[in-house]
């Protein structure tokens, strides 16, 4: 589903200046809203997430990206909670972003797009709760970026929320997880295809730049062990088993890569990558003195979770942010996973982070309910 | 004041150590298990309070039952907490189990105001007779095997007081515990005999600049510099019963 949420007589203002006169925002919703409306929960996705968050569309068969975490019976459970998850600002499927037409135009934006920060994200996420018509959330739920939304939502509206779970997120960015960003956006605006951002009315894409950006990123999502698990230094086939080296994909993980960069290209966008991603750099929300105060008077409960083999966000990330909101007298829990799959691991079912979440979202409902 | 929370009941001695805990204070809980003494505290006394552990299932129970809990290994952790950030720092029977107890009391020290330890009592004459004849103690407050306790300090009461007095940590009140976790009805002073374990209220917040400061930093400092070996080896010594 979609929903304008901002139009031209009450335009979007940004954090970092700027407005957007129309924002539209694709959103979907799992479970039904009790009629206390106490048990909504609002799921952020990462930085190449969409609405499509559990189940599957009718005719596909590929599920939502949080399918392990959302549904009847899971963690998140769709029988019990009543779930939204919309795909934030600045993306490409189906919510307002730079390769949006711009009203005042009639052309993409482009660059023109006005530069995002976390609350910018907040603003909609809000805009779209009174849309729907809940006012208080239950939780809210995100991993990676998503668990970044949640902590800017949490730290300036605690009020909003019961609950809050972050899970292998950080409250700012290291010198190397900034780095690997800059590579990324430098593959794609180096990218002839590119074309200062104005590639859509070419008919061009910097879908090399892109592709590269993504087998990169992807690397970050796991760890030395899961790959070493899953492809080792097998060959891709057997014909290039005992050849002589060539510059092809002779290793099944580099064949991995290029599959993993290609199937990119038809899901997203080279603008909303670099938008997004520029949006993590620049996340530094304890810097403002204070940060904390809110929800240390507010107290929501958070659960803060990292998994141990996460070399992108590990636990030093959660580590801080558990720090910092412990200090402000936020009731906080934190768990730090075993798991050897590296960053992508809160996507995955591993039980002791299932258990965990399931925990403690169901100790929130009895909370509220009490 | 209920003991009975929920159909569950708290452990006798969780009942005594809560009682000096004022109503409403922050409270920060070392091991904290399941995490029954902070559901106590928070629903019934109002305080406010979060929970370190370790063991995975019981980090789990404890954020079930709404205690904010952290999975943090006490001996190498506590610095992540704030100087004087809790009114109270809890530390029930756990002292012995820990890596390093010098240390990490004096962590508990800078954290709160007022330190409250519990530790079971291998000098307890039960377990004296055991040693006597030919066997390591095994006993109520001593439920493991020679072979499977997570015990790795071996102390008596007497040992525990001279490291209290060491770090300039005040002992304000000892409640020595019988054998069944309920107060000794033994005199006070026959304690190291008398009481299988016993819960100290302690006044610390070491100054700075302290002999007790100076004394826990130079340890922290000898193990953090990889003599680790050299405390371990002093406190086994120190705690032999």
């Amino acid at each position: 589903m979609t929903a304008t949420l901002f139009e031209a007589g009450q335009p979007l203002t940004l954090a970092r200046g700027g407005r957007l006169d129309q924002v539209d925002v694709a959103y979907e919703t799992y479970g039904r809203l009790s009629p206390a409306k106490d048990n909504a929960i609002f799921v952020c996705h990462a930085l190449t997430g969409d609405a499509h968050a559990a189940g599957c569309h009718a005719g596909e068969r590929k599920p939502g990206w949080w399918d392990n975490l959302i549904g009847p019976g899971k963690p998140i459970d769709t029988d019990v909670f009543f779930v939204i998850c919309p795909n934030l600002l600045g993306g490409c499927q189906g919510t307002t972003g730079p390769s949006s037409l711009d009203p005042a135009t009639g052309r993409c934006y482009g660059l023109d797009f006005p530069v995002l920060d976390m609350a910018d994200f907040v603003t909609v996420h809000r805009r779209l709760l009174s849309y729907l018509g809940v006012r208080r959330l239950l939780a809210v739920v995100g991993g990676s970026l998503g668990g970044m939304q949640v902590l800017q939502w949490l730290l300036d509206y605690p009020e909003d929320m019961a609950s809050a779970c972050l899970i292998a997120a950080s409250s700012r960015l290291t010198a190397q997880n900034i780095a690997f960003s800059a590579v990324a956006r430098e593959a794609i605006m180096r990218d002839p295809g590119f074309h200062d951002g104005h590639y859509r009315e070419t008919g061009d894409s910097p879908d090399v730049g892109l592709a590269i950006a993504r087998m990169m990123a992807h690397i970050t999502y796991l760890s030395e062990e899961a790959l070493a698990r899953k492809f080792g230094r097998e060959p891709q086939t057997a014909q290039t088993d005992g050849q002589p080296p060539g510059f092809g994909a002779d290793f099944a993980v580099e064949s991995y890569l290029r599959h993993q960069g290609e199937v990119f290209l038809d899901r997203f966008d080279a603008l909303s990558y670099l938008y997004l991603s520029r949006v993590m750099d620049y996340f530094d929300p304890f810097a403002r003195p204070g940060a904390a105060e809110a929800a240390g008077r507010v107290r929501p409960s958070v659960l803060v979770s990292s998994f141990s083999s996460d070399w992108r966000f590990g636990a030093d990330h959660s580590r801080r942010i558990v720090s910092r909101l412990e200090r402000a007298g936020v009731p906080v829990s934190y768990r730090d996973i075993p798991s050897a799959l590296g960053h992508d691991s809160f996507l995955l079912p591993i039980p002791r982070y299932l258990d965990t979440v399931r925990a403690f979202l169901s100790q929130a409902l009895r909370q509220v309910r009490r | 004041m209920r003991r009975r929370l929920r159909g569950e009941r708290l452990r006798r001695d969780l009942w005594l150590l809560s009682s000096l805990i004022p109503d409403g204070a922050r409270v920060l809980d070392l091991g904290c298990g399941h995490g029954s003494l902070l559901s106590h505290l928070i629903r019934e006394r109002g305080c406010r309070g979060t929970g370190v552990e370790i063991d995975p299932d019981s980090v789990l129970a404890a954020i079930g039952r709404s205690v904010p809990v952290i999975e943090l290994d006490i001996d190498v952790d506590l610095g992540d907490f704030a100087d004087h950030s809790y009114d109270v720092v809890v530390l029930s029977r756990t002292l012995q189990a820990i890596q390093r107890p010098r240390e990490v009391l004096w962590e508990m020290a800078r954290i709160a105001p007022r330190v409250i330890v519990s530790m079971p009592n291998f000098a307890y004459w039960r377990n004296r007779l055991r040693l006597l004849f030919g066997n390591a103690p095994v006993s109520r407050d001593l439920p493991y095997e020679w072979y499977d306790s997570p015990n790795v300090h071996f102390g008596s009461l007497d040992d525990l007081e001279a490291l209290f007095a060491d770090l300039g940590l005040r002992v304000v009140r000892c409640l020595p515990l019988s054998a069944h976790n309920d107060r000794s009805f033994w005199p006070v002073r026959l304690r190291n005999w008398a009481a299988g374990a016993a819960l100290y209220e302690l006044a610390g917040q070491p100054k700075s600049g302290s002999d007790a400061d100076a004394a826990g930093r130079a340890a922290a400092d000898a193990a953090h510099v990889g003599g680790e070996g050299a405390v371990v080896r002093k406190s086994r010594r120190r705690g032999r019963v």
